[in-house]
């Protein structure tokens, strides 16, 4: 089901949290919103869930506007970052939840639910737990109920507030492929919110980035990471060396050394070069497009031009 | 000094034991003491003086008196209390501060004094009074008063104890009911209560406690008409005025063995709550 944010502000006790945003997401897609903390990225989560009421702007889903729909009607599966599982349920019940407060005429049987509970613990591979206690299951085993649990309802669109950001390194990774390959088989439209740039690129058909309350870009993972439309985007994607100098006809010299960019229309003066670590390699040889005299000494180690020399990252 | 670590306050046997002591002696002359005299005052005159004194008719009339006050004043509390604490846990608004600091206006004020505001603002000459008397009706000097400032005494207990602990639970698990589809109120009887029912049972067994026990702006409001408007506390000091000690001491034993009831059953819940 697809999602439309139109024009979405929101400001809590004056400071703004959301300055307009603007965005469409395909259905049947996993979107990260990918941005540092206070860019407001829960925030935007929250709206699309009606758990926050935006001060400006409308949403819709697959065409219906639903800003004004209260949350309990919104059709829509929510995974918290803490999981929020209920914690004097056992883990049947938690997954039961959406189902047995259903009014009575769209409930289904106690045996239907059963039935389908037992469905959702076998699809999150939990079967064998539905007896315990959220108090007795590792975070991943939490996350992974409370999954089941959203999905229960069957939702419309899912919402993960930093699914993983309370999970140790390697948890964190079997359970991010685990949640692709799920999304793979059942396409729910879902969006994620995180501030792991590794993540979002894994995991996402499409990144948003946000920075203070505003979409920086939005991309596919790859193209994202190879053309960065900023340089806080290219900050926040990864490691990063910034090389400073002067520019004229082309050239970035600072002291001795000079690097030769790619044609195209830059103005002269005080420049940055921002360039992945990796796009750089050493070579023995010197070159005519590149030169940088290396730390202390008269030693100086040449190095081959970069793969790609980011275009557009220079100078303002 | 050849000990590694640093020597801390209670290290020394002598010091400890003194302290251990010092409170054994303390709680033996202010807290045990009492209750013995108590106890021992109360059957001075054997079983059947005892049971004599209780089944006086004035002191039955004071016994119902307290348990009916207790029985309205209790889920009054409760749902105020409820109510109270969801709101501040669970909203943001403004005044919400100012709100959560008048919750505990009853326990600043001095009881009597609530009693005298009590009959300003409802006795036969009061503002809000003069107004019900022309109607016939009269709150003061009357069980609907003694009802009312105990109210009025006992209301902060469960909003008291509710508030901490909802603050700390946060509204998580709330609100994955409610994208869950949950109504108002299945959230608070499948999500919130459940949560909170170990608070809720200790703010009320404080809240029965006092609501028994409360003397001073009862005192104030009850005219202590035997037999009609004297609750047990007030009972235990017309007795002991009237110099039948032993039937005042037989009266206060029922508010002693309340008073050890109620500690027994505070543990017992602190015992659950602490369990996770």
């Amino acid at each position: 089901m697809s999602i439309e944010i139109d024009a979405i502000e929101k400001s809590f006790r004056g400071v703004s949290a959301l300055a307009g945003i603007d965005l469409q997401l395909p259905a049947g897609q996993l979107t990260a919103l990918l941005g540092p903390s206070g860019s407001g990225k829960t925030t935007l989560l929250r709206i699309l869930a009606g758990l926050e009421a935006p001060d400006q702007g409308r949403i819709r889903l697959a065409g219906r506007d639903v800003t004004d729909v209260p949350v309990r009607e919104r059709r829509v599966g929510f995974v918290f970052q803490h999981y929020a599982l209920f914690r004097h349920m056992n883990v049947a019940d938690n997954v039961a939840f959406g189902l047995s407060v259903r009014p009575r005429r769209y409930r289904p049987s106690a045996a239907r639910i059963r039935e389908r509970v037992a469905e959702l613990l076998e699809m999150v591979q939990l079967g064998h737990l539905a007896d315990r206690y959220p108090a007795q299951l590792s975070g991943g085993q939490k996350q992974r109920i409370a999954l089941a649990r959203a999905l229960a309802v069957e939702p419309d669109i899912l919402l993960l507030d930093e699914p993983f950001g309370a999970l140790d390194a390697r948890v964190r990774k079997e359970l991010r492929r685990w949640l692709r390959n799920l999304h793979d088989q059942l396409h729910f439209t879902s969006v994620f919110v995180t501030h792991d740039q590794e993540e979002a690129l894994e995991l996402s058909d499409q990144v948003v980035v946000m920075n203070q309350g505003r979409v920086e870009q939005i991309d596919a993972p790859q193209p994202l990471y190879e053309r960065p439309a900023s340089r806080f985007v290219f900050d926040f994607l990864g490691r990063v060396n910034v090389l400073e100098g002067s520019l004229h006809d082309g050239v970035l010299t600072q002291g001795k050394a000079s690097i030769h960019l790619p044609a195209g229309p830059r103005p002269a003066g005080p420049a940055q070069l921002y360039l992945r670590p990796h796009e750089l390699r050493l070579d023995d040889q010197p070159s005519q497009r590149l030169s940088a005299a290396a730390g202390r000494g008269h030693q100086s180690d040449r190095c081959r031009s970069p793969r790609r020399a980011a275009a557009g990252w220079l100078g303002e | 000094m050849a000990t590694g670590r640093a020597r801390r306050v209670g290290d020394n046997t002598a010091t400890r034991r003194t302290l251990i002591a010092l409170a054994a002696l303390i709680t033996a002359l202010f807290l045990f003491m009492p209750l013995v005299v108590i106890i021992a005052e109360a059957f001075a005159a054997g079983w059947s003086g005892y049971i004599g004194n209780i089944l006086d008719d004035y002191t039955l009339d004071a016994i119902g008196l307290t348990l009916f006050v207790a029985l309205l004043t209790v889920p009054i509390t409760l749902v105020f209390g409820v109510f109270m604490a969801w709101l501040v846990t669970r909203f943001q608004f403004p005044g919400r501060k100012l709100l959560t600091a008048l919750i505990d206006i009853p326990f600043a004020v001095s009881p009597i004094v609530a009693g005298l505001l009590y009959l300003l603002l409802y006795g036969r000459n009061g503002w809000i009074g003069e107004w019900l008397g022309r109607y016939d009706i009269q709150l003061m000097f009357a069980w609907p008063g003694i009802v009312m400032v105990t109210i009025f005494v006992t209301c902060p207990f469960v909003a008291r104890e509710l508030i901490p602990v909802m603050q700390q639970q946060g509204s998580d698990e709330e609100e994955a009911g409610v994208v869950l589809g949950a109504s108002g109120w299945q959230l608070f009887r499948r999500v919130t209560f459940p949560n909170i029912r170990w608070a809720l049972l200790y703010g009320v067994i404080l809240t029965n406690a006092r609501a028994v026990g409360e003397f001073g702006a009862v005192s104030v409001v009850s005219g202590s008409i035997r037999g009609q408007t004297n609750t047990l506390p007030l009972q235990v000091e017309l007795l002991y005025q009237d110099a039948n000690v032993v039937g005042a001491f037989a009266a206060a034993s029922l508010l002693a063995g309340i008073a050890l009831i109620t500690l027994v059953a505070k543990s017992i819940v602190e015992w659950r709550q602490d369990r996770p």
